[in-house]
């Protein structure tokens, strides 16, 4: 098999394409290049949504947990204790033991039977934990975003008669991304790392579909020998990493547009979370 | 442990309940906090240190020196630290007992010999023939020593910000008195910087704790590796025989991180008050207004 | 990657206490009955006390060590232990980068389990990720699930996830047979992989002859075969 046949039988494995047995003897370095490429698609899948999801949703709690009433206040300060407080690898068996107890055949919600057995699939039952996960390390963030705003540029706009929603849209939601901008690009470094963990001690891989980490595994396991396939995954692993980087600090610099060049916050890459 | 247990199969209730606990294995399990708390109490010094050299190589004026100091920062971080665990102690293991060979071995054959790794047994660390508390002490060395290099990297870049953070205005003050530039850095710039450094510091601590299910790849049994092993369902081989408990143990897991974490915030809250204090920044102004 | 902390490392023979090196031998610790670790923290199973016999007759003075099974054949290639007492199969792959002795367990079959008699094994079948059960289910054109640990793959079939679990016939007989009918053996068992051997580094042959004369002894003088029928019952495969 020449190396550009393996790229079109394996490059779109992952994600159930191409050819259905994996390749069992006489490994070459192609076939672990194209198929830990191909793992990769799920570590970007889980990041992107997990990521675009976790935004809006971090920045409600960012909110509810700012909120002077504790109705609001509260649940949402227990929520970011929870996930910032606990490993990854708890989150996803707790909710892997609790997503498989949801009756095998569907619930029936007014009539309608809500199908149920795509809930402990990788795709749908890593992504939700991955989802909650970031929302309540990015909701910290934007948290301590909100709390740093100058209170002069808040007194200023109130005395333009700028309030409520006006007063947010234009004076806080700008000023607080801009402020936790460089924290969050971190969050999703951190949160692409993260993703290696879905099938390595979370979810099971079915039908052999799984992420950069599975296949490495698999190599390294054939092959007996884990300073080829490991060394690969952590190649395709900084390229990602560094493309994230350039992307979080285009934003940024959209963000900062306004300021004085001297004044702008730099991205540095400062671990602000926890995981 | 107790008299009762001598026949676990024959007891039930509360006497069952008690033995199970107290089981060696029970036992190992409840030492594997203190393996864990040690590792910690361990890592996060040596980790400081490898992130303070990679701060001031990265900031040196040799460029060499500078690119190591931010090569090795970017490299360890953009790997996930799993991945780096799965492949790197067996390559440092190796490398050290090469080192080694060089040094006692006779014969200085290549020890690469296709997967299989030889050198001559006087080479290997420990020895062979050493007994096992060693074996176990360097397996421990070489855990503590790839964490700390992992979460270096992490600490050099927190560092690294933090002596940009050192306002620029004190440096200036400090060589116009006429000092030099050692001591500007022991005397200004060290002592000042770990305000700034601290909050990212406080948020690697919490990684570092939450990063220690990881210990297993390395070889060292820790609290999840014994709630797994311990939780499995258990078949009649074995002494105390019951269906899949796992979730019960990660529940308890679920306790301890949580609680850690909490007692970690109020330490950290404390320590940064003090740090905060008469600085010029405005945390240092939260404090002032607040005791005035 | 000394697993030592891993280990539970003792000194299993101390009557031939000679002034030579130690022979380490690594285990998994976690597939009962072939090895496991008791509730006592120490390597047991048919392994520890086949291991024990071997190295006494053999007159070396052995060590357990527990290792991950994933790194297990790279930390011996690394000098990390000698010998691999795993439930580890012969097969071909393995043989291309490490020796085995002799086998000391006979061909090894591999059943299904399932929650009915008649379900359909084409459908969703369980399996531990990365061993010949998985590989083997893959090919047989049913929608393999892995999961990391066998217990794992055990419990998928009870909550449901997977019809049935592919796995080593003798690691399921005991779970079967104590799930009070609730999982029974379907399908017919297969034969995979050509009986379980002592792992062996390639230069190691020294080693591999002293092993390969004790295990002869010990099938020769029917201990072996005593040995298994203790701790897999009387219905096991024997020599």
């Amino acid at each position: 098999m020449t190396c550009w046949e393996t790229v079109q039988a394996y490059a779109f494995r992952s994600i159930g394409f191409g050819e259905n047995l994996l390749p069992r003897s006489d490994f070459t370095l192609c076939q672990q290049i194209t198929l830990i490429g191909s793992g990769l698609i799920w570590n970007v899948y889980f990041g992107v949504l997990a990521l675009g999801f976790g935004f809006f949703f971090a920045v409600a709690v960012a909110l509810a947990k700012s909120s002077p009433r504790r109705l609001l206040r509260k649940p949402a300060e227990w929520f970011v204790f929870l996930f910032r407080g606990s490993p990854l690898f708890i989150q996803f068996f707790l909710a892997y033991e609790a997503l498989q107890l949801l009756p095998k055949t569907g619930i029936n919600l007014f009539g309608i039977t809500v199908e149920t057995a795509w809930t402990t699939r990788a795709w749908a039952g890593a992504l939700f934990v991955l989802f909650l996960n970031t929302s309540a390390y990015a909701a910290e963030i934007f948290h301590g975003a909100l709390k740093s705003i100058p209170k002069g540029d808040l007194e200023a706009a109130e005395a333009y008669g700028i309030t409520g929603w006006h007063k947010f849209r234009r004076i806080q939601w700008p000023t607080m991304l801009r402020l936790g901008w460089p924290a969050y690009t971190n969050e999703a470094i951190f949160l692409f790392h993260a993703t290696t963990l879905v099938f390595f001690s979370g979810f099971p891989a079915f039908r052999q579909m799984g992420d950069a980490l599975y296949y490495a595994k698999y190599f390294a396991d054939k092959t007996f020998n884990p300073f080829v396939a490991y060394p690969i995954v952590a190649v395709y692993f900084i390229l990602l990493t560094l493309l994230l980087t350039w992307l979080f600090a285009l934003v940024n610099r959209r963000l900062n547009r306004h300021l004085p060049s001297n004044i702008r916050s730099r991205i540095r890459l400062r671990p602000q979370l926890i995981r | 442990m107790f008299e009762a247990c001598a026949d676990p199969k024959s007891i039930e209730g509360l006497t069952w309940a008690m033995c199970y606990l107290t089981s060696g294995k029970h036992i190992e399990f409840y030492w594997s906090f203190v393996t864990v708390l040690l590792l910690l109490a361990l890592t996060a010094p040596a980790a400081l240190a490898m992130g303070f050299a990679g701060a001031t190589a990265a900031r040196s004026r040799f460029i060499p020196l500078s690119l190591l100091g931010k090569g090795y920062a970017a490299i360890v971080r953009g790997v996930p630290d799993i991945i780096f665990f799965l492949f790197f102690v067996i390559a440092l293991d190796q490398g050290l007992e090469y080192l080694k060979s060089l040094a006692v071995c006779e014969n200085h054959s290549w020890p690469w010999q296709g997967l299989e790794f030889r050198v001559c047994p006087e080479a290997k660390i420990p020895l062979g023939r050493s007994s096992a508390i060693w074996h176990q002490a360097y397996g421990f060395g070489l855990a503590v020593f790839t964490f700390a290099l992992v979460f270096g990297a992490f600490a050099a870049n927190v560092l690294y910000g933090a002596m940009n953070a050192v306002p620029r205005a004190q440096l200036e003050t400090a060589e116009a008195y006429g000092m030099s530039h050692g001591q500007v850095f022991r005397r200004i710039l060290v002592p000042q910087m770990w305000v700034y450094a601290l909050p990212g510091l406080s948020n690697l601590w919490m990684i570092l704790i939450k990063a220690t299910p990881l210990l297993f790849l390395l070889g060292v049994r820790d609290i999840v590796y014994w709630a797994r092993e311990l939780g499995g369902m258990k078949t009649q081989a074995y002494e105390y025989p019951h269906p899949d408990w796992r979730l019960w143990y990660f529940l308890a897991l679920l306790v301890f991180y949580l609680v850690f974490t909490k007692l970690s915030e109020i330490v950290l809250a404390r320590i940064s008050a003090r740090l905060n204090h008469g600085q010029a920044t405005a945390g240092g102004e939260a404090l002032r207004k607040a005791a005035a | 990657m000394k697993n030592l902390l891993l280990a539970t490392a003792l000194i299993a023979v101390s009557g031939a206490a000679q002034a030579q090196d130690v022979v380490r031998l690594g285990t998994e610790g976690a597939y009962p009955p072939f090895n496991f670790i008791n509730d006592a923290g120490e390597v047991a199973g048919f392994e520890r006390e086949f291991g024990d016999e071997l190295c006494k007759r053999a007159e070396l003075t052995c060590e357990w060590v527990t290792n991950d099974w994933d790194s297990i054949i790279p930390n011996l290639q690394s000098g990390n232990y000698d010998a691999i007492l795993a439930g580890m199969s012969i097969t071909e792959e393995r043989d291309a980068v490490i020796d085995f002795t002799q086998n000391y367990f006979p061909p090894a079959a591999s059943a299904y389990a399932a929650m009915s008699a008649d379900v359909d094994l084409t459908g969703v079948v369980s399996a531990q990720v990365s061993t010949i059960q998985a590989a083997y289910v893959a090919e047989s054109g049913a929608t393999v699930l892995e999961f990391a640990t066998p217990d794992e793959s055990v419990a998928a079939v009870r909550n449901g996830e997977a019809v049935a679990v592919f796995a080593d016939q003798d690691y399921l007989a005991a779970i079967v047979a104590e799930s009070n009918g609730e999982l029974m053996f379907v399908g017919e068992p297969v034969q995979l992989g050509g009986g379980i051997g002592v792992g062996l580094r390639e230069s190691d042959t020294e080693l591999k002859e002293k092993f390969n004369a004790a295990i002869q002894t010990m099938k020769d003088d029917g201990s072996l075969n005593a040995m298994i029928e203790k701790h897999f019952g009387a219905e096991a495969t024997k020599f």
